[in-house]
C-alpha cells in the first residue's frame, strides 16, 4: 500500500472504531469526547490561521462564542438546524475578515494583541448586553438537532451526529489545502518571500486564511450550545483562546492532525484524570497544568515543530 | 495522649462496625468549585460534607453501610460542572451534593434531574427550586427568603430612607440585586445609585467613589467573598462612614479575614454562621477547626448539615433508594434534637426550599458577632 | 470638581501599578526583542513571596527586600538563562508561546502547592486620608504615587545620566552597533532582565494590599500592563508610562461617569483603535521590519 492510502485506511479504521466504540462507553466519556470534537473544529480553523498563513491569533474563542450565540438564539428561535449552520459560519467569516483586514496590516505579534482584544470585547459584549446574550445568567434549553425527521438528542445520536460533522469539516479543509489554490497556503507557510515572487497576493490570502478559520470556530460553536445545551460567557474568555492557539501549537501548527494531537491534550487528558479516584491520577491532576506550562516552554526549545514532527524525527533518524 | 486515645477510640468503632461495613458503600459525589471564582465557597462546602461523612462513618455509617464521598472540581464552570454530574450518575451516585454556585446547579440539575437522582445545592438563587425539579434541595435559604429579612432591618434597624445598592454582575449577585429591590420597594425604602461591579473585580475606587457621593443612607453590597474585602478594603481607604449591609457574605469569615479591620461594622443577615450561639453549631465549628485548622463560613455549614439530612431522611425511609428518597423529602421535618448534625430544626417544602430560624451578625474586631436570632419565616 | 480631582488621582495611582508592570514589558522588548506574556505572574509570584516572608514574622520591607533578591535571581536571571537564551534565536512567536507556558506553569504551581485562595498582605502606608478643600485623597494613593513616581524618575535618571543606563539604551536602540563601540551587551540585556524584575515586585507590593494576593491575579495585571505598553508606544519608556496613567484614569472615569460594566472596555477600544490606526503607539517611533 502506499503511504497516502495506508493513511486513508488508517484514518477510516479510527472513526469506524470511535463510532462503534461510542456505544459501549459510559454517557459522561461520550460527552468528553463530543466536546472534545466540538474544540477540534475550532482548533482545525485556528492551525489554518497559525499553521499556514503564519499568523497568530488569540482570539479564536470570540467566534466559538459567537457561532454559539448565533446558534443559541437561532436555534431557540426555531430557526432548524442545518441552516443555523451556515449563519454562524457566515457570520464569523464576515467578521473575522472585518477584524483581519485592518490588523493585518501589521501582522504578527501585532495581529495577535489586536485578536487578543477583540476577544476581551467579545467577552464583555456576551457579559453586558442581557437583552440579547441572557448576560451572566446565559442562554439555557438549547435544542438538540432534529434533521429529516431523525432526532439527535440522545448523548450516542448527538456523538454520530458531531462525528460525521468533523470528519465533514476535515476532508473540507484537505479538500481546501490540496486544492491549487490551498497550495498557496503551503507556499505560504513554507517561504512568504518566495511565493510573493512568484504572485502570490500574501495579504488576501493571510486574510482569507484567518476568516475561514473563523468560521470554523464559528462552526464549532453552534455545535457546543447545542452539546452543551447551556451557553454563559464564561467559555468564550481569551484564556479560552490560549488554550487552543497552544493546543494548535504543541500538537504541531502547519500540520493537518497537529490540532488532533493539541486538542485531545488540553481538552481530554485533563477532563479524564479530573474523573479519577486513584491516588496518583488526582496528583497529576492537581499538577497537570503545570506539567502541561512547562512542556510547552520545553517543546518550544527543543522541538519547535510541535508532537506530531516527532514522528517525522523518527523518520528521518531511520532512513538517514 | 489525647489523640492516641481518640485513635483507638476510632478504631475500636471501626472494628464493630466492620460487618456491616463489609456491604457495599453508599455513594455521594460531590460537584464542588474547588478553583475558579467559586473556590472559597466550594472549598468549605466540600469540606463539610467531608466532616460530616468521616463523622458518619465513624458511628457506624448511614443504615449500616459506609459512605464514600467523592469530589470533583467543577472549576466554577457550568459546562464541566454538568459533565462531573453526568459522570456521578454513571459512576452511581445516591445523592449528589453542590455545585454550590447557582449558574452551575442550573445547569448540572438537569443531569440529576433526568437520572432521577436528590440534588443538594448551597446555590441561593430564588429561579433553582421554580423549575418543579422534583430531585433538587436546598442547604440554606433563597435570596427571596432572606432578602426581605434585610430589608426590614434596614428600615427598623438603622432607619434609612435611601439605600445604595452595590452587587456583583453574574447570576448571584443579579438575583440577590432584583430580590433585594422588590424587598426595599415593599417597605417603602427607595434605591439610590445602583453600582454595577464585575466578577473578580480588584479595582473598586470608581464603584466607591460612587456610593460616596451619593445622598443614599446606607450601603447594601452583595458581590462573592474575594470582591466584598476588596470593597469593604476601598470603602475604608476612602473614608465611606454610613452604614455598610450584606446578605451572608459580607460578614462571612473569608471576608473579615481578607478585609481585615476594612470590614468592622459591616452588618449582614445570615442565615448559617459558624458563630450561631447553639450548642450543635458550637461543636461543629470545634470538630471543623480542629480538622481543617480554619474556620467554617456558611458553605462549610451547609454541606455538612445537608450530608446529615441525607443521613436522617434515608434512615427514615429505611433504604437507599434515590426516589424515595426525594419523595420523602417533600415537607420533611428533621429536628436537631433527634439529628444533632443538622444543627437547626429544620423543614422543606414541596419545591426543595427550606426554613429555619436565621441570624442578624456584625463584624466586630475580626470576627463576626451574632446580634440577633431570627425566626423562621413559617413561623410568623 | 472634587468628584473628579479625587477620580483622577486614584485612576492615576493605579495607572501608576500598571506603568510599572508595563515599563518592564517595553524594557524587556527593547532590550532583548522579548515580548513576555507572563508579565502579571512575575507580579503574583513576589506578592506571594512577600507573603511567606510575613508568615516568618518578618517586617514587611525586609519581606519586600528579600522578594527583590529572590525575583532578581528567578525572575530576572533565571528566566534570561533558562527560557529567552535558549529561544530567542527561534524569533519572536516561539518565545511568546513559552512566556504563556510559563504563565500557566506558575499560575498552576502557586495554586497546586501554595493555595487557590485569595490573601491579604498588610499595606505599607498608613489608612485614612487627607482633606485639602473639600478633596479627599487616601494615604495609600499619595504613597503609591510617591514611590511609584520616585521609580520612574530615579529609572529615567539611571538610563539618560550615567554610562551604564546609556549603554543600556545603546543595546536597545542599535545592539549591533552597541557591539561595535565596545558595550558588553550581555551584562547590558542581563540588567534589563534585573530591572525587570524588581519592578514587579514593586508593583506587587503596592498592588497586592488592595487587590489581594492571588494565584490568578497576574491575569489582569498582566493584561492590563500589556494594554499600556501598546497604547503607549511598545518602543518607548515613555509610553508605558502614559499608557498606564491613561488606562488607569479613563476606567475611573467611565467606571464613574458611564457604566462600570464596561470600564474594561475602555482600555480595550483605545487599545484596539491603537493597534488599528497608530501600530506603533502614541508615543512609539515605527519599527523598520529586521528581515
Amino acid at each position: 500500500m502506499s503511504a497516502p492510502a495506508r493513511r486513508a485506511a488508517m484514518l477510516v479504521a479510527i472513526v469506524a472504531a470511535l463510532a462503534i466504540g461510542a456505544a459501549f462507553l459510559k454517557r459522561s466519556d461520550v460527552y468528553l469526547l463530543t466536546l472534545t470534537m466540538v474544540y477540534l473544529m475550532a482548533t482545525f480553523g485556528l492551525n489554518l490561521t497559525v499553521g499556514y498563513a503564519g499568523q497568530m491569533s488569540l482570539g479564536q474563542a470570540a467566534f466559538f462564542g459567537i457561532g454559539a450565540y448565533v446558534a443559541a438564539i437561532a436555534l431557540k428561535a426555531g430557526v432548524p438546524f442545518l441552516a443555523v449552520m451556515p449563519i454562524a459560519a457566515v457570520a464569523c467569516f464576515v467578521i473575522g475578515l472585518a477584524l483581519g483586514f485592518p490588523a493585518l496590516r501589521v501582522q504578527h505579534h501585532y495581529l495577535a494583541f489586536a485578536t487578543l482584544g477583540f476577544n476581551v470585547l467579545v467577552y464583555l459584549i456576551l457579559r453586558n448586553e442581557e437583552q440579547v446574550t441572557g448576560g451572566t445568567y446565559g442562554i439555557s434549553a438549547i435544542p438538540r438537532p432534529t434533521i429529516l425527521g431523525v432526532s439527535f438528542e440522545g448523548h450516542l445520536a448527538y456523538f454520530h451526529f458531531t462525528l460525521a460533522s468533523l470528519v465533514a469539516l476535515g476532508a473540507l479543509l484537505w479538500w481546501l489545502l490540496r486544492s491549487p489554490w490551498g497550495r498557496a497556503f503551503a507556499a505560504l507557510r513554507d517561504n512568504p518571500i518566495r511565493a510573493e515572487s512568484l504572485g502570490v497576493n500574501i495579504t488576501a490570502y493571510t486574510l482569507l486564511a484567518f476568516a475561514i478559520g473563523a468560521a470554523c470556530a464559528g462552526v464549532g460553536g453552534v455545535y457546543y450550545a447545542s452539546l452543551v445545551e447551556f451557553i454563559e460567557p464564561g467559555p468564550f474568555h481569551f484564556s479560552t483562546s490560549l488554550m487552543m492557539l497552544l493546543a494548535v501549537i504543541i500538537g504541531g501548527s502547519g500540520r493537518f492532525y497537529g490540532p488532533v494531537v493539541g486538542t485531545i491534550i488540553i481538552i481530554l487528558l485533563p477532563e479524564l484524570l479530573r474523573g479519577s479516584s486513584h491516588e496518583a491520577l488526582k496528583f497529576m491532576q492537581k499538577w497537570y497544568l503545570v506539567f502541561f506550562g512547562l512542556a510547552v516552554v520545553a517543546l518550544m526549545v527543543w522541538l519547535p515543530g510541535g508532537i506530531v514532527s516527532l514522528a517525522d524525527r523518527f523518520r528521518r533518524r531511520s532512513t538517514s | 495522649m489525647n489523640r492516641i486515645t481518640t485513635l483507638f477510640a476510632a478504631l475500636g468503632l471501626a472494628l464493630a462496625a466492620a460487618p456491616a461495613l463489609a456491604q457495599a458503600p453508599i455513594k455521594i459525589a460531590g460537584l464542588v468549585e474547588l478553583s475558579g471564582t467559586g473556590a472559597t465557597s466550594g472549598t468549605n462546602f466540600d469540606n463539610g460534607v467531608k466532616l460530616a461523612v468521616k463523622e458518619i462513618n465513624a458511628a457506624g455509617g448511614i443504615l449500616g453501610r459506609r459512605v464514600e464521598y467523592t469530589s470533583g472540581d467543577t472549576q466554577s464552570n457550568p459546562g464541566v460542572a454538568k459533565a462531573l454530574a453526568q459522570k456521578a450518575i454513571d459512576d452511581g451516585a445516591y445523592v449528589v451534593m453542590g455545585p454550590v454556585f447557582s449558574g452551575s446547579i442550573l445547569v448540572s440539575m438537569e443531569e440529576t434531574r433526568r437520572a432521577e437522582v436528590p440534588n443538594f445545592t448551597g446555590g441561593e438563587a430564588a429561579a433553582i427550586t421554580q423549575k418543579g425539579n422534583p430531585y433538587i434541595f436546598r442547604t440554606s435559604f433563597t435570596q427571596s427568603s432572606a432578602m426581605p429579612k434585610v430589608a426590614r432591618y434596614i428600615k427598623n434597624g438603622i432607619k434609612a430612607k435611601t439605600v445604595d445598592i452595590m452587587w456583583v454582575n453574574n447570576d448571584f449577585g443579579k438575583g440577590g440585586r432584583d430580590m433585594i429591590m422588590k424587598s426595599l420597594e415593599a417597605e417603602g425604602i427607595k434605591v439610590g445609585v445602583d453600582i454595577s461591579t464585575d466578577p473578580g473585580q480588584v479595582d473598586f475606587s470608581a464603584a466607591v467613589l460612587r456610593a460616596k457621593q451619593s445622598n443614599g443612607d446606607a450601603l447594601f453590597v452583595y458581590t462573592n467573598e474575594e470582591e466584598s474585602a476588596r470593597a469593604l478594603r476601598e470603602l475604608r481607604k476612602q473614608g465611606y462612614a454610613k452604614p455598610i449591609v450584606g446578605e451572608t457574605v459580607l460578614t462571612s469569615q473569608k471576608v473579615i479575614e481578607l478585609a481585615g479591620e476594612a470590614a468592622n461594622g459591616a452588618v449582614a443577615h445570615v442565615g448559617l454562621t459558624a458563630d450561631a450561639p447553639l450548642p450543635t453549631v458550637r461543636a461543629f465549628d470545634e470538630k471543623f477547626q480542629r480538622e481543617y485548622r480554619s474556620k467554617s463560613d456558611h458553605n462549610g455549614l451547609k454541606g455538612y448539615s445537608g450530608m446529615y439530612v441525607v443521613k436522617a431522611i434515608t434512615e427514615r425511609i429505611g433504604k437507599v433508594d434515590g426516589k424515595a428518597f426525594a419523595a420523602a423529602m417533600k415537607g420533611a421535618k428533621i429536628s436537631a434534637k433527634d439529628h444533632p448534625g443538622v444543627l437547626m430544626d429544620v423543614t422543606f417544602d414541596q419545591n426543595g426550599d427550606l426554613d429555619r430560624e436565621s441570624f442578624l451578625t456584625k463584624a466586630v474586631n475580626g470576627k463576626q458577632v451574632v446580634v440577633e436570632t431570627l425566626p423562621p419565616l413559617g413561623a410568623k | 470638581m472634587g468628584d473628579l480631582v479625587q477620580l483622577l488621582v486614584s485612576g492615576t495611582a493605579t495607572g501608576a501599578i500598571y506603568a510599572l508592570a508595563a515599563l518592564g514589558f517595553t524594557l524587556l522588548w527593547q532590550a532583548a526583542g522579548v515580548i513576555n506574556f507572563a508579565q502579571g505572574e512575575f507580579v503574583m509570584l513576589p506578592a506571594f513571596a512577600m507573603l511567606a516572608g510575613l508568615a516568618f514574622g518578618l517586617p514587611v520591607w525586609l519581606a519586600f527586600l528579600i522578594a527583590c533578591v529572590l525575583a532578581a535571581i528567578v525572575l530576572g536571571a533565571g528566566f534570561k538563562q533558562v527560557v529567552v537564551d535558549p529561544l530567542i534565536r527561534h524569533g519572536v512567536i516561539p518565545l511568546v508561546i513559552a512566556t504563556l507556558g510559563l504563565a500557566i506553569a506558575v499560575k498552576s504551581t502557586v495554586r497546586a502547592g501554595f493555595s487557590a485562595e485569595a490573601h491579604p498582605l498588610p499595606s505599607p502606608f498608613p489608612t485614612g486620608q487627607l482633606s485639602i478643600a473639600g478633596i479627599n485623597v487616601s494615604y495609600a494613593d499619595i504613597g503609591t504615587l510617591a514611590l511609584a513616581g520616585a521609580i520612574v524618575i530615579g529609572l529615567q535618571a539611571f538610563l539618560n545620566r550615567t554610562v551604564t543606563g546609556r549603554a543600556m539604551q545603546a543595546v536597545a536602540q542599535n545592539t549591533e552597533s552597541a557591539r561595535v563601540l565596545g558595550i558588553d551587551v550581555r551584562r547590558m540585556v542581563l540588567y534589563v532582565f534585573l530591572i525587570n524584575a524588581v519592578l514587579a515586585v514593586v508593583a506587587a507590593l503596592l498592588i497586592a494590599p488592595t487587590y489581594l494576593a492571588k494565584f490568578d491575579m497576574g491575569d489582569s495585571i498582566g493584561l492590563k500592563a500589556f494594554f499600556a505598553a501598546i497604547i503607549g508606544g511598545f518602543n518607548q519608556t515613555r509610553g508605558a508610562l502614559l499608557g498606564g496613567v491613561l488606562i488607569g484614569v479613563l476606567e475611573n472615569l467611565v467606571g464613574f461617569y458611564i457604566s462600570p460594566a464596561y470600564k474594561e472596555g475602555v482600555a480595550l477600544v483605545l487599545f484596539l483603535g491603537v493597534i488599528l490606526l497608530r501600530p506603533e503607539g502614541l508615543l512609539g517611533k515605527a519599527e523598520e521590519r529586521k528581515v
